[in-house]
């Protein structure tokens, strides 16, 4: 009936939020609308599509059709009033701190994050003017101490990139509102599917969607969504007159799609991290079977733990799905699914580096490189690669173990990465 | 529209109204309903400035094919329009009149518009007085509040979803929108 209310649920809008059929071809999948520019129906039209009094199609560094599909169902599925894609993870988070922060602010961030991230907050923050406080994200005094007048927003991980904490998102949200502050939270190893940080406060999530999202290893992506819920009308960045487009007060013209519009008419628009609609569409076919994929990621992911964890050549393992794991009970709050499927395990050796490296070696299923979420599993060992520089003592200081390996758990058959994981440790020396 | 058989949910974001009010001021079916049989709208409060929010609204709904009415006792042309200083003084019937004022003076607006027969009273976000809204009703005029004409326009139409927004419309049907 006209009217009638109904609230689809996650896996019919995995597969048709954002896209209905259009009238001229009727076709089914999302098109792939591979064009940099759009012809205006006439020169008025176009000057009120520039102003922003029209919504509607300009250029493919803001908007573009197949991109905006993508965007529809992710803000769908992660319960958000909209959202903004960009070209990989990395632009995303910088696109909302370039959105809502000046120079001069501050944030207070979790320090269980991504080296990438970590990088960013630090150096290319300095460029900016921006400063990044670093605080153990599982004490929440930590966070209220560093809170600081020219903090601006909070932000963390909902599952800690590599050590696998998991974020007491719900306690932090109310600090975060306390302080007239948005609560930022980067849910890529969580994906909608196991958690939606907005039902639990959050106010902005971002995603590298290159991930478990687009889920096949093909894609650099990233998304960052806003859940229309902060109250922006004091917050200086989106409630003041933004001289980037004729003094436009964001909050007041668009009301709670003000973060939203400011981050992609002016910030998408002057950086250019715009995602290509080729990539949409590839993330499209990944969110269209998010669910069942994730169920068997973390069901693979739970069995390799456990594994893992009753290995006498395995000194500790750090999955928040094992119950002896200190994050356990909020990874039961926040990911009742399952808390993901990357996460790191240390090998038990009189010299764990070089038999990280053994390991790694002897490995026949799992592929070493530089990514995660991918539908096949992965595996990488810090200390020989990413931080490969750094000495015995310098590993240490950065928190990470020499024998530290990080695994992201694929959906192949369960026995043979166990097979594959047991006849590797079998292969590196004690 | 309107009348179609088609399933939609609403938008549940950042409203200053409860649940339950939001069921009798926010209806989706009753917002669809009003967009598509409106033809003229009287709107209060616009202004004359383009980077204003109504000036927005006012662009928008002009394009869409809408005829507006400009109510500032401040200026004289508006959008192309004559502006008149009050409801009262515009010489033609008024489908909607849709308020960008202070809440504190929604009640003379709704009298006014209850007086010159219009049918609807549409009072923008964050403009919510429940006396009004009640005058408005008992008169048997439709009433929207806290919510904007614009951005419901373009949910409806399909327009915002152009730009990344959860319209939160679900259909496998072709070219389904409501207007």
């Amino acid at each position: 009936m006209a009217g009638q209310k109904r609230r689809f649920g996650f896996e019919t809008r995995m597969l048709h939020a954002g896209h209905i059929p259009d009238t001229v071809t009727g076709a089914r999948a999302v098109p792939i609308y591979q064009t940099t520019s759009y012809v205006f129906e006439d020169t008025d039209k176009a000057a009120q599509l520039f102003e922003l009094k029209q919504y509607g199609n300009i250029y493919t560094r803001i908007n573009n059709p197949t991109v905006a599909a993508f965007e529809e169902r992710i803000a769908s599925l992660e319960n958000a009033t909209g959202a903004v894609a960009t070209a990989s993870g990395m632009a995303a988070q910088l696109n909302v701190m370039m959105t809502l922060l000046d120079p001069g602010d501050e944030i207070v961030t979790s320090s269980h994050l991504y080296g990438g991230t970590t990088t960013q907050f630090v150096h290319t923050f300095r460029k900016l003017g921006l400063k990044a406080h670093f605080v153990d994200p599982t004490h929440l005094d930590n966070w209220a101490a560093a809170i600081t007048p020219r903090t601006r927003l909070l932000y963390g991980e909902t599952i800690g990139n590599p050590r696998g904490s998991v974020l007491d998102i719900e306690p932090l949200a109310q600090l975060a509102h306390a302080h007239n502050i948005p609560l930022v939270v980067d849910s890529t190893f969580a994906t909608p599917y196991l958690c939606r940080p907005m039902d639990w406060g959050a106010d902005v999530v971002v995603h590298s969607a290159t991930k478990f999202i687009g889920g096949h290893g093909s894609s650099i992506a990233g998304v960052l969504l806003d859940s229309g819920k902060f109250d922006y009308s004091r917050f200086p960045t989106i409630a003041d007159p933004d001289p980037a487009y004729h003094d436009l007060r964001f909050y007041e013209t668009f009301g709670h799609y003000g973060f939203l519009m400011k981050a992609r008419a002016v910030t998408l628009r002057d950086t250019g991290g715009a995602l290509s609609p080729f990539n949409a569409f590839l993330l499209i076919q990944g969110l269209e079977t998010l669910s069942v994929r994730m169920d068997r990621h973390v069901q693979n992911a739970q069995a390799v733990a456990e594994f893992l964890h009753g290995h006498p050549k395995v000194a500790w393992v750090a999955y928040a799905g094992l119950a002896d794991n200190p994050y356990h009970a909020l990874a039961q709050k926040y990911t009742p699914k399952g808390p993901g499927a990357v996460f790191t395990f240390g090998i038990k050796a009189g010299n764990p580096r070089l038999a990280g490296k053994e390991f790694i070696e002897s490995l026949h299923l799992f592929s070493h490189l530089a990514n995660v979420g991918d539908a096949r599993s992965l595996v990488i060992h810090p200390a020989s690669t990413t931080h490969q520089q750094l000495s015995d003592s310098e590993l240490e200081q950065a928190g990470i173990d020499g024998g530290m390996i990080r695994l992201s758990i694929g959906l192949e058959t369960t026995e043979d990465l166990l097979w594959d994981l047991e006849q590797a440790l079998q292969a590196t020396s004690a | 529209m309107g009348s179609r058989t088609s399933l939609a949910s609403d938008v549940s974001m950042n409203s200053l109204l409860s649940e339950e009010e939001r069921g009798i001021y926010q209806d989706p079916g009753l917002i669809r309903t009003v967009l598509s049989t409106t033809k003229t709208i009287a709107i209060v409060g616009l202004s004359p400035k383009p980077e204003r929010p109504s000036y927005f609204v006012g662009t928008y709904l002009q394009y869409e094919g809408y005829r507006i009415i400009p109510v500032n006792p401040r200026a004289d042309v508006i959008l192309g329009e004559k502006s008149y200083p009050d409801l009262m003084t515009i010489p033609e019937p008024v489908d909607m009149v849709n308020v960008f004022r202070q809440p504190d003076e929604c009640v003379e607006v709704a009298k006014q518009a209850v007086q010159i027969g219009a049918k609807t009273l549409w009072l923008q976000l964050r403009v919510v007085n429940f006396e009004a809204a009640t005058i408005a009703q008992d008169a048997g005029l439709n009433v929207v509040m806290d919510r904007c004409v614009k951005i419901e326009h373009g949910r409806y139409s399909g327009s915002l979803h152009w730009v990344g927004m959860n319209t939160e419309i679900i259909s496998a049907r072709r070219g389904q929108r409501y207007f």
